[in-house]
């Protein structure tokens, strides 16, 4: 028997505990507490967001295992986690209804969320295909709960029952590549499944199990072809729901991604290397062209992050520190992008409700010229115009990809990119010349902080880039 | 290992066989004239009004779904009940904090009013 | 060793039939009680291979559980399920041309198979003779310590389906007036008897 856990080795799982312990104080307040405990929840939830981040940060350095090595913290688990735990912060503020809608206000968003994070935690440390299932479980069971939330919507049930069923297809291929490389390898660890593919005897199933193990994980990333869920899901979910989709979800999904291709599967680089080169050529065309077309906004971000998510994929697909490195920085970029984005797209809102059409943004410059700049921004960012911090983000992955010898694949990124750009730059013609559509209501305090933080992140990312790229060198460093 | 399950082979063999004579026994010993008439529905000498199906109300889909929570919580009970001795004191305190775990969202929707019937 | 084959092959043979069944048969009742017989087929087929608390888990779980929660939401549901499934024909290539791939993979991936010594290497947790310990013993010797993290986490998950279940499905009805035993008993003659004179031919 090992049971050689005492206490001080939970110590790199504190995290964890946290938000799991806050998440059933939180639901446990609320329950008892009545009204007012639950209209502080989202405030609670921040509160217990803060603290697992402020745990992840004490670890300090170095490699920390625990549980017989299933849980791994290392430098690339503390930056991965951080980008995460902000981004589920910034999604709780998002989601902080004004006095008008507070039937939705429900205490158990925040919760879910908090749960739903614990889940992104456990995939990003997981360092065996065990904890990677049950950390994908437990984040996407509450992402469905959380899609289908608007329970008198008929498009918000009908974007959780469709996220619910493709969700549990690509769960269900996910576990088919996991049972075929345990049974050809003999072990779920990371390490062990390296081991026995670098031992050669490995024949056609462990590659297969990788196939199915990826498709799994294309579709939480939302790349193509695996993308079909997205446009309606963000779209169908209420807006604040969709926002945090976007962000946390997908940084916890690319997480697990790199770590089981850098540390499970390096010794076949090659075969995997080709299927993400195709994924990232896939995802990159789709989210240019795809997007053109749309007059939804929601559905248009959908897209956006479709595209994105490609482009994030050729710095993995690159398979050095260096292309780690950059997902890791695009990643990290994204989210603020995104999260500012969808701050703006929460403010579209007039006295009759949200609106959501592209042409409901007409003319915002002249009713409120600080919202349409900061949008402005974050939208030429989205599209990689320099010196934004868009742009560094696509650099620092072309960059690896072609000191990788992927000439191809980076020349495709650049006209994709520049493709995508069209529809991005359409948003902001439109904000800036059309004739005004009617004005929305003001912008609530805590969309204005989202929209504020992540556009003076965008703008001046410039100035000032050693921290996050520093972080994501070290992170990528401790990948290999 | 297979032999302690031969009683139970024993059972369906004997459940398969009685099934089928019963079934064979109503086919081959009793007068089979069928009509129409036998199979249309009745509903006190009216042609049927409507489908026999109707919508239940959801709160029964509800308290089954939480029963079958608390089943699976009972099928992590059975092998930490027969290894508890070998286990000790750590197995003892996981299981007390996965019941507590579970214990919180019991008390939740107790709470939340989940099981109450109205 | 013949006639464990025997019973391996009825077992599979009818679990493959009654799971086509599932998505032939007319009636979506019969459909659930299909998948009712494959699950204990697929129990008889764990116990020949030697997992008998999985097979008591699934007649426990899948079968006394989850499929009777199907035939319940099959039973609920008002939806005219042939004319829901009109036109799912269509989709029959498509859905035959998956399935034979992954067959085909599967059968490529199987067909070299070998337990070869790295494999036995790499096993965590090698599972003890039947003979020695019981599989519910040997399970309970390692999920509770070992794979504690595990196991915790399965303990969220079902916290989670439990809120999740919850917060979609129930909703209060107003008005509704229930009975409240503390009211009843704490009712006393002075609370609930009022006396009032009433004078002839006004009335109260």
């Amino acid at each position: 028997m090992d049971q050689a856990f005492d206490l001080p080795g939970l110590y790199p799982v504190l995290p964890e505990i946290a938000l799991v312990g806050g998440a059933m104080a939180l639901l446990m307040l609320a329950a008892f507490g009545g009204a007012r405990a639950a209209g502080a929840s989202n405030w609670l939830a921040i509160v217990v967001l803060g603290l697992a981040a402020v745990l992840v940060v004490a670890t300090g350095t170095g490699k920390y295992e625990a549980f017989a090595g299933s849980f791994v913290l290392d430098d690339f688990a503390r930056f991965m986690k951080i980008v995460t735990l902000v981004g589920s912060a910034a999604a709780i503020l998002l989601a902080q209804e004004s006095v008008g809608d507070q039937a939705r206000g429900q205490y158990e968003y925040s919760v879910l969320i908090l749960l739903s994070t614990a889940g992104m935690m456990v995939m990003i440390s997981a360092a065996d295909l065990i904890a990677l299932y049950l950390g994908l479980e437990l984040m996407s069971l509450a992402l469905y709960v959380i899609a289908a939330s608007e329970r008198d919507s008929l498009r918000s049930s009908e974007a959780g029952l469709k996220y619910f069923v493709l969700g549990a297809l690509s769960s269900g291929m996910l576990l088919y590549g996991s049972s075929l490389v345990y049974g050809f390898s003999g072990t779920v660890g990371f390490a062990g499944i390296a081991r026995a593919l670098a031992g050669g005897d490995s024949g056609i199933g462990l590659t297969i199990g990788l196939v199915f193990i990826f498709a799994g994980l294309c579709f939480k990333v939302s790349a193509v072809p695996f993308h079909m869920w997205t446009p309606d899901v963000y779209e169908g979910a209420p807006t604040y729901v969709t926002a945090f989709f976007a962000a946390a979800p997908k940084v916890a999904a690319m997480a697990v991604f790199m770590r089981t291709a850098t540390n499970a599967f390096a010794p076949i680089v090659v075969q995997w290397q080709q299927i993400i080169v195709f994924v990232a050529i896939a995802s990159m065309a789709l989210g240019a062209f795809a997007a053109i077309g749309q007059t939804n906004i929601k559905r248009l971000m959908a897209y956006s992050s479709i595209g994105h998510m490609g482009f994030a994929l050729v710095g993995l697909s690159a398979a050095t520190p260096e292309g780690l490195q950059g997902v890791a920085i695009y990643m990290a970029i994204y989210m603020a992008m995104t999260l500012g984005a969808f701050a703006c797209i929460l403010a579209m809102r007039r006295a009759d409700g949200a609106v959501e059409q592209i042409a409901d943004l007409a003319g915002l410059a002249r009713r409120s010229p600080t919202v349409a700049f900061f949008l402005a921004m974050l939208l030429f960012s989205l599209a990689g115009i320099p010196p934004l911090a868009g742009f560094f983000a696509k650099f620092y992955v072309f960059l690896a990809a072609i000191k990788a010898g992927l000439y191809a694949l980076a020349v495709i990124g650049v006209i994709t990119s520049v493709i995508g750009a069209y529809y991005y730059l359409l948003i902001i013609k439109v904000m800036y010349f059309d004739e005004p559509a009617p004005a929305f209501e003001p912008m609530r305090g805590e969309l204005r902080m989202v929209l504020g933080v992540s556009g003076l992140f965008v703008l001046l990312f410039f100035i000032y880039p050693r921290p996050v790229v520093e972080a994501a060198a070290l992170a990528a460093k401790s990948l290999f | 290992m297979l032999q302690a399950y031969l009683p139970i082979l024993i059972f369906i063999a004997v459940a398969l066989i009685m099934g089928g004579v019963v079934i064979l026994a109503g086919r081959v010993l009793g007068p089979h004239r069928p009509d129409s008439a036998k199979l249309s529905p009745y509903e006190c000498g009216f042609e049927a009004f409507e489908d026999a199906r109707m919508k239940f109300d959801v709160r029964y889909y509800l308290v089954a779904i939480l029963f079958i929570i608390f089943d699976l919580e009972i099928a992590f009970l059975f092998p930490w009940a027969v290894a508890l001795n070998e286990i000790g004191m750590f197995g003892f305190v996981s299981m007390m904090v996965f019941l507590g775990i579970l214990t919180v969202g019991f008390i939740y929707e107790w709470k939340k009013g989940a099981l109450e019937w109205e | 060793m013949t006639l464990a084959a025997l019973f391996f092959y009825g077992f599979a043979s009818v679990c493959v039939a009654s799971a086509f069944m599932v998505i032939a048969a007319r009636n979506p009742v019969h459909s659930v009680l299909f998948l009712i017989l494959a699950f204990v087929n697929a129990a008889g087929l764990f116990i020949l291979a030697g997992a008998e608390f999985l097979a008591m888990i699934l007649v426990v779980v899948y079968v006394g559980a989850v499929a009777v929660l199907f035939l319940f939401v099959v039973m609920m549901l008002d939806v005219d399920f042939a004319e829901l499934r009109r036109g799912s024909l269509t989709y029959l290539p498509v859905g035959a041309l998956v399935g034979v791939v992954l067959l085909v993979e599967l059968v490529l991936a199987l067909g070299s198979w070998v337990v070869t010594g790295g494999v036995t290497r790499n096993l965590a947790a090698p599972t003890p003779p039947l003979a020695t310990l019981t599989n519910t013993e040997a399970l309970g010797l390692v999920l509770y310590t070992r794979y504690v993290y595990f196991f915790q986490i399965a303990g969220i998950v079902l916290l989670v389906a439990m809120i999740g279940a919850i917060v979609l499905t129930l909703r209060h009805k107003p008005k509704v007036k229930r009975q409240i035993v503390a009211d009843q008993v704490r009712r006393t003659k002075a609370s609930a008897i009022e006396v009032r004179q009433v004078r002839p031919g006004q009335g109260l």
